[in-house]
């Protein structure tokens, strides 16, 4: 039989996925998809694994115990979102202990929005309410991926992920519900992370380089600017209707389009953040590192361990 | 250090009776912390009563370039019950 040409690889590569079809590791895919692919998933389980940080620093302080055993299982669920993700990257080739290192090196990007600080309890509700809402539209979209380790992934992560949003939500609930300070400090929560939250989608579609190829190939089958109208549709009533005030006094229900118009975030902003340069992005890796560093007798351990087990015959 | 260590396929039994369905995969220096593993990983919060952990390494499995292999030449509806008289519908007639 002769060999195909690329072309023909590409057609019917093409063709499987306008078929809805997933594309799974030991199909033939190309180059620019797989890398694409290894970009985002990567990113993803980097942002997974940072994003234990900002909340995890308030499991010794969250105002009950209920709360505490809550926190604590949401920040184990970031941690096992990570191992997930990183899987799902390593069937395109790229090593576990690969990707590791790009993040303590500070090579690899992650989302923004773990570079902001989380001064008050507040933040914590806010987080899971805003941005794990904006998380689970991006993921309920990636769920619907052509690539079959990554769309299964995904669907376990956005079960988890309505926890969080729902954790979120009760804890910024019971703020409202309580004195004027505690509506303060969940009112300046929301005004903080507003902004943060609309870049999280990523930039607009005309500045965004990976958006085309990222559709074409059904990698994403929703544009950034889409994700982030979701969000804002969802989200703005539900601020309200806890009787805070978005932080946008241009906000407002367009009634011809029936989407809530916004006002556009600093783009050069999170340019600037996930380039290195937030926050808290010094800080993040630092405690990263440190605890990599504090983790060794753990992985010397299961290495010892390893040695000593029998091959399988 | 070598933490990369080698894989385990994870398969979840929901209860008795079930079949054991895979959910994923991790990265486990034996196969008892695979399955310590795995629990933390899939069965810490829906219910679980079996884990498998099987190593990567020792599935074997057809090639989705092969698409020979499944490829059926005749026509195989005599396996399929569909394709026959049914009793219940010559009792049914009858009234």
């Amino acid at each position: 039989m002769q060999e195909k040409t690329h072309e023909q690889k590409l057609a019917e590569f093409e063709a499987r996925i306008a078929r809805g079809e997933k594309i799974e590791p030991g199909d033939w895919m190309p180059d620019e998809y797989k890398k694409n692919l290894i970009r985002i998933i990567s990113q993803h389980a980097h942002s997974e694994i940072v994003g234990q940080l900002p909340e995890g620093k308030w499991i010794p302080y969250a105002p009950g115990f209920r709360r505490k055993l809550t926190l604590i299982a949401k920040v184990q669920d970031e941690a096992g979102h990570g191992q997930l993700l990183y899987r799902a990257a390593e069937t395109l080739g790229k090593s576990r202990e690969e990707m590791m290192e790009e993040l303590l090196t500070g090579k690899a990007k992650y989302a923004n929005v773990f570079n902001y600080p989380t001064p008050t309890w507040a933040d914590v509700g806010v987080i899971g309410w805003l941005v794990d809402t904006s998380a689970v539209i991006n993921q309920t979209m990636l769920a619907q991926t052509s690539y079959g380790p990554y769309a299964r992934a995904m669907k376990r992560i956005c079960y988890e992920e309505s926890f969080h949003i729902k954790q979120g939500y009760d804890a910024v609930a019971t703020l409202a519900r309580g004195i004027p300070a505690q509506r303060a400090m969940a009112q300046d929560a929301i005004n903080r992370w507003w902004y943060p939250t609309l870049m999280m989608s990523g930039p607009p579609d005309k500045i965004s380089v990976h958006t085309d190829q990222a559709m074409r190939w059904k990698i994403k089958t929703k544009t950034n600017e889409q994700v982030r109208q979701e969000f804002v549709d969802l989200i703005v009533p539900q601020i309200r209707a806890l009787g805070f005030d978005v932080p946008d006094t241009n906000c407002y229900l367009d009634e011809a389009t029936g989407h809530y118009h916004y006002t556009q975030p600093d783009w050069e902003e999170l340019r600037r953040v996930v380039n290195g340069d937030g926050p808290c992005n010094a800080e993040r890796l630092a405690v990263r590192r440190k605890v990599h560093e504090e983790g060794t007798w753990v992985r010397e351990a299961l290495a010892a361990k390893q040695s000593k087990t029998p091959k399988a015959a | 250090m070598d933490t990369q260590w080698e894989t385990y396929e994870v398969f979840h039994q929901t209860k008795r009776g079930d079949a054991h369905v895979h959910v994923g995969s991790v990265h486990a220096p034996d196969p008892q912390m695979a399955l310590q593993l795995a629990k933390d990983q899939f069965a810490r919060r829906l219910k679980c009563v079996s884990l498998w952990v099987v190593r990567t390494k020792d599935v074997t499995a057809t090639d989705y370039q092969d698409d020979g292999f499944f490829a059926q030449s005749t026509d195989k509806s005599y396996r399929d019950p569909k394709a026959f008289e049914s009793p219940e519908k010559a009792v049914d007639d009858e009234h």
